[in-house]
């Protein structure tokens, strides 16, 4: 049976330059069970957004009526039936998930009456696209607003091989958006 | 909640009011006292019960919820984002799959055909938080077999594991981390039907190797790439796009090291740079040959409507043979603008410029020269149709032009 990559057993020098990055490989994976990109617990985020004093959690109840903008914004269905938000004199605060190539991105919303007033990158588990969460790209959302066909009211650059990731940024900064405005009109609705 | 609890005690208050409006004397303070604690018990215990309610509630949404999952488990089609579905077994672990492909037309002078040139399925698996496997199958030219057209290609397969929050290793057959289009290659990702030739004959795109490897992020901005692999094998034309042996009972008399450095501080523009190291690039088949070293930087620029792509790569062969026949230095580059015009359309012009033979040994002139115009409609932000006009010079003369649907999920 021929092996895949044929080494030569003549070549022992050239044996041991395979070796040597396997067994290196191997050192570090020993014992290590890091995982990636947890940058912010969501709790502390909220906690955080309201001064360390947040308001209770509420519901917004993914209704017949929510639902289609949402897939609109989203490209599919929302993959929860209700979503959890906090908030407090016009501001709220909304953890959202959304997979940007193959895992789920969790990002912090604030809203401020109707315009983003922070974005942030809570977990990143993309092997990709990594650069979303630096502040150099989600400063881009700062003040950012819905528009009537629920576009984002600004350009936002992206980033050159994280298309997927920031995709999915921006879809939910839109979704938070959206969601603002709903529980604003409730709130408003005699 | 307390609204409703005030709407109770509002209703039982009209309940009990009528029975003393029928009466001639009202009720003394006692009765009254006692009725007030009557209501007061009641409305205690409408609290409770609204509570209780309102926890039912959550409960059956968690159940909804847990029950949409389970059926999307059984389906294998779980909701999604927006490019990969995911399938979640009963212990959450995570298996995924997506793919792409392009089905091209090219009306040229050297060909008039349609090819579904790439169909391509990927599949992935989380053993952990921290450990993972992607793969990537190409099936190339739609038919692969003796005699066949195409090909069946695995083009990646390896398992990665994270070394701390910034760092990552991975072991296995993997893309090297060269150019802009080597690892992102999907048909809606770039302008122009066919992959640009530069890229397709210096680099040389698509290519992959066997081996280990490490990434990561150094600073806000920054990131490497390092990798040991198995290396290419050159005939006596030293044609680089022809060394590639695909990690298919690939010699491994030689390693191949391999490097980039890549900066993305400011969104929207990507600067970077790769080189890579082979000791004998014939893998010890041709004593008259020697080293061989690659060097590559690229940049992408896309700020509003407004994209640029930049990239030269140049090869280095050691050794009289290439040199006495001119391919000891192979280089090219291209310059790509572009102009988005709506989420829909946009519209590209490309130069491309390579030599396979510019050595001390070339006798002949072999620089190539290529011109690219065109258009792409994205009907759907996966979906692409394509469309550029092509015009050679130089060594080459195949002018026309070509016709592209692709996709990715």
């Amino acid at each position: 049976m021929k092996a895949v990559i044929n080494i030569h057993t003549s070549d022992v020098g050239s044996s041991l330059l395979w070796l040597l990055p396997f067994v290196i490989l191997a050192l570090l994976f020993y014992g290590n069970v890091w995982a990636r990109g947890v940058y912010q617990e969501p709790d502390a985020f909220v906690q955080e957004a309201f001064d360390g004093k947040p308001p209770e959690a509420r519901l917004l109840w993914l209704t017949s009526g929510i639902r289609p903008k949402a897939k609109q914004i989203l490209g599919h269905e929302p993959a929860t039936r209700r979503v959890r938000y906090w908030t407090s004199n016009g501001r709220s605060v909304w953890i959202l998930d959304e997979i940007g190539k193959d895992q789920p991105i969790t990002t912090g919303f604030i809203v401020n009456q109707g315009k983003l007033e922070k974005v942030k990158i809570l977990v990143f588990r993309e092997s990709r696209g990594y650069e979303v969460r630096y502040p150099s790209f989600t400063d881009q959302f700062n003040q950012a607003g819905l528009t009537n066909n629920m576009g984002l009211d600004r350009n936002i650059d992206g980033i050159s091989g994280a298309t997927l990731s920031v995709r999915a940024v921006s879809k939910l900064s839109r979704l938070a958006l959206y969601y603002h405005a709903i529980i604003q009109k409730n709130n408003d609705a005699p | 909640m307390l609204q409703t609890t005030r709407l109770m005690a509002v209703v039982l208050l009209g309940f009990s009011l009528p029975v003393y409006a029928a009466s001639d004397t009202p009720p003394d303070m006692k009765t009254m006292w006692k009725l007030l604690q009557q209501q007061q018990a009641e409305i205690k215990k409408l609290k409770t019960e609204n509570k209780r309610l309102s926890e039912k509630v959550d409960m059956a949404g968690d159940m909804a919820e847990e029950a949409i999952k389970t059926q999307s488990s059984a389906h294998k089609v779980a909701p999604s984002g927006t490019s990969m579905h995911k399938t979640h077994g009963a212990n959450m672990q995570k298996t995924s799959i997506g793919g792409y492909g392009e089905l091209h037309y090219n009306n040229l002078d050297s060909k008039n055909e349609i090819d579904f040139h790439r169909f391509v399925l990927f599949f992935g698996h989380e053993f952990s938080d921290s450990i993972r496997f992607f793969s990537e199958l190409e099936l190339e030219h739609s038919l692969a077999g003796e005699g066949k057209e195409g090909e069946v290609e695995l083009e990646q397969a390896y398992v990665e594991m994270d070394l701390g929050e910034n760092h990552h290793a991975k072991a296995g057959l993997f893309l090297l981390p060269v150019g802009i289009l080597n690892e992102t290659h999907e048909p809606n990702t770039f302008y122009g039907v066919e992959r640009n030739p530069v890229e397709k004959n210096i680099i040389p795109t698509t290519w992959w190797e066997g081996g280990v490897g490490a990434n990561g992020q150094i600073a806000p901005g920054w990131s490497y790439d390092v990798a040991i692999t198995s290396g290419l094998k050159v005939g006596s034309d030293y044609k680089i796009r022809g060394g590639r042996q695909k990690v298919s009972e690939a010699v491994a008399n030689d390693l191949a090291y391999i490097g980039r450095i890549k900066w993305t501080a400011i969104p929207g523009i990507e600067l970077a740079a790769t080189a890579q190291y082979q000791e004998d690039i014939t893998q010890g088949n041709d004593p008259t040959a020697g080293s061989a070293t690659l060097i590559e930087t690229h940049a992408v620029i896309r700020k509003g409507p407004y994209g640029l792509r930049a990239l030269y790569a140049q090869w280095d062969l050691d050794g009289s043979g290439p040199a006495a026949v001119g391919k000891d230095e192979q280089h090219g580059w291209y310059i790509e603008p572009s102009y988005r015009i709506n989420n829909n359309f946009g519209v590209f012009a490309r130069y491309n410029e390579w030599d396979n033979s510019d050595g001390s040994g070339s006798t002949t002139d072999t620089k190539n020269e290529q011109w690219n115009l065109g258009v792409n409609y994205w009907p759907h932000e996966n979906v692409v149709l394509k469309l550029d006009v092509q015009d050679q010079s130089g060594a080459k003369d195949d002018d026309g032009f070509n016709l592209g649907v692709g996709y990715q999920f």
